[in-house]
């Protein structure tokens, strides 16, 4: 495995930047340049990539979709959330119709902000391309077909064109596909989820979203602390803060960037990638829950190798 | 040595606040002790009756567990009626506190004497 490349990052709904969003963000740039001239467009660049990513960009509103490089011809994919569809923009964009693909696509769970963007995900359509959907879930196959049953799309899914293939997965246990070997993990959700742990190439990525833990269940925890064990990478369900997380939002399926960061530790994961971002936060919140986070990680060490820690927004490309 | 386990030290009553202080680590190994000794003061949490104050500056860390076991208490207390606050953290622990956003859910206090004097 070479990169992990972030399509689309917010949770539960897609959302988009307002007007109002981007009149503050010209405003705080114009503020932070102080009446500054820039010699050259570089040092204009230079600039705009100094100020914080609150000002300077965004953290995205497409739904759940990442995707796995691995350096081999199949093309792996983590959900098909609504940032599906500029996924299939780039790789059309890159290898054209011309040349059928062949793309698994692992799905946490049958909620529709996980399955909304299949629809537009243009390969589908393409004669020649293979995509194989993998899954935990008895219903698999009929919830995506469901979405796109009349009166809710107009174009029916048996109008694809694509060979589309479903493998129902097993947790717990390993499955080689496309030269990695995936292992599905039950997570606690509506109607459960599953997380999976991607492993080759000497490399390791976890996918675990939708997600909730439940701190009082020792042996959930160490589940997962063996699910994360090592992780080069691992994609985190850090919807809510924990108080929510225990106390209003308890039991709606999701986690918090605390535990987090205490499951990655535990389990000795390098790198920890906030995910699955509460609608309601804005760019400033987002940014200023990854500082927190950062530094609960530091506060929390207690002589550990140290975590490193981002907060996945759309477009974000992580080598491995 | 210093005991790491977290203890609940014996209950005292200030100016009508009923005050229990935790010592130690609170995390997941010893926030079910926690839970189990704060049990009975929770208990007699309700409406009417003293505030129970729960006093952390003896309390040096604190896992998620551990800061379940609090917002846990203070649910369990309002829905009885009752008042529970926590006072005196340690500047890491409010840290952590504050990051978890349980601060947003359970008053806290900097020291024992001045959340009484709020509580009483
Ligand atoms: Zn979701
Ligand atoms: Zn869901």
């Amino acid at each position: 495995m070479k990169k992990v490349v972030f399509w689309g990052t917010r949770g539960s709904l897609p959302i988009a930047l307002t007007a109002d969003a981007v009149r503050h963000k010209v405003m705080a740039a114009l503020t932070a340049a102080n009446g500054r001239r820039f010699a050259s467009r570089s040092e204009l660049a230079d600039f705009v990539d100094g100020l914080p990513f609150a000002t300077a960009g965004t953290f995205g509103g497409h739904s759940s979709c990442v995707e796995i490089v691995t350096g081999g011809p199949e093309h792996i994919i983590c959900d098909m959330g609504s940032g599906a569809r500029p996924l299939a923009q780039a790789k059309l964009a890159a290898y054209g119709a011309a040349r059928p693909q062949v793309y698994h696509v692992f799905i946490s769970h049958l909620h529709w902000d996980h399955l909304m963007g299949f629809p537009f995900f243009l390969p589908m359509y393409i004669p020649g391309n293979r995509i194989v959907i993998h899954g935990c879930h008895d219903r698999l196959e009929e919830a995506m077909r469901l979405q796109m049953r009349a009166p809710c799309f107009p174009v029916d899914y048996s109008q694809a064109g694509a060979t589309i293939e479903y493998h129902a997965m097993t947790p717990g246990q390993p499955h080689a596909v496309a030269g990695l070997t995936v292992t599905p993990h039950r997570q606690l959700h509506a109607g459960d989820s599953y997380g999976y742990r991607f492993a080759g190439q000497g490399r390791c990525v976890v996918y675990s979203t939708d997600s909730e833990h439940k701190l009082e269940d020792n042996g959930e925890r160490q589940g997962f602390i063996e699910f994360f064990q090592a992780a080069d990478l691992v994609v985190f369900d850090a919807m809510y803060s924990l108080a929510e997380a225990v106390s209003v939002k308890a039991d709606w399926g999701h986690s918090s960037n605390v535990v987090g960061v205490e499951l990655c530790q535990a389990a000795g994961a390098r790198r920890l990638a906030l995910f699955h971002h509460e609608p309601v936060n804005d760019d400033e919140q987002l940014g200023r829950l990854l500082d927190e986070t950062r530094r609960f990680e530091a506060i929390t060490r207690e002589g550990r190798a140290p975590l490193e820690i981002i907060s996945a927004y759309d477009g974000l490309v992580v080598d491995l | 040595m210093e005991d790491q386990r977290v203890t609940l030290l014996p209950v005292r009553v200030v100016g009508g606040v009923t005050v229990a202080a935790a010592r130690g680590r609170l995390d997941h190994l010893t926030a079910g002790a926690l839970g189990a000794a704060l049990a009975p003061l929770l208990a007699g949490c309700k409406a009417g009756s003293p505030a129970l104050l729960l006093d952390l500056s003896a309390v040096d860390y604190m896992s998620s567990l551990g800061l379940r076991t609090l917002v846990v208490a203070s649910r369990q207390a309002a829905a009885q009626g009752g008042r529970f606050a926590v006072a005196g953290m340690q500047p890491l622990v409010a840290e952590i506190f504050a990051i978890a956003r349980l601060n947003l859910v359970m008053p806290c206090y900097v020291d024992v004497d001045g959340a009484c004097a709020q509580l009483a």
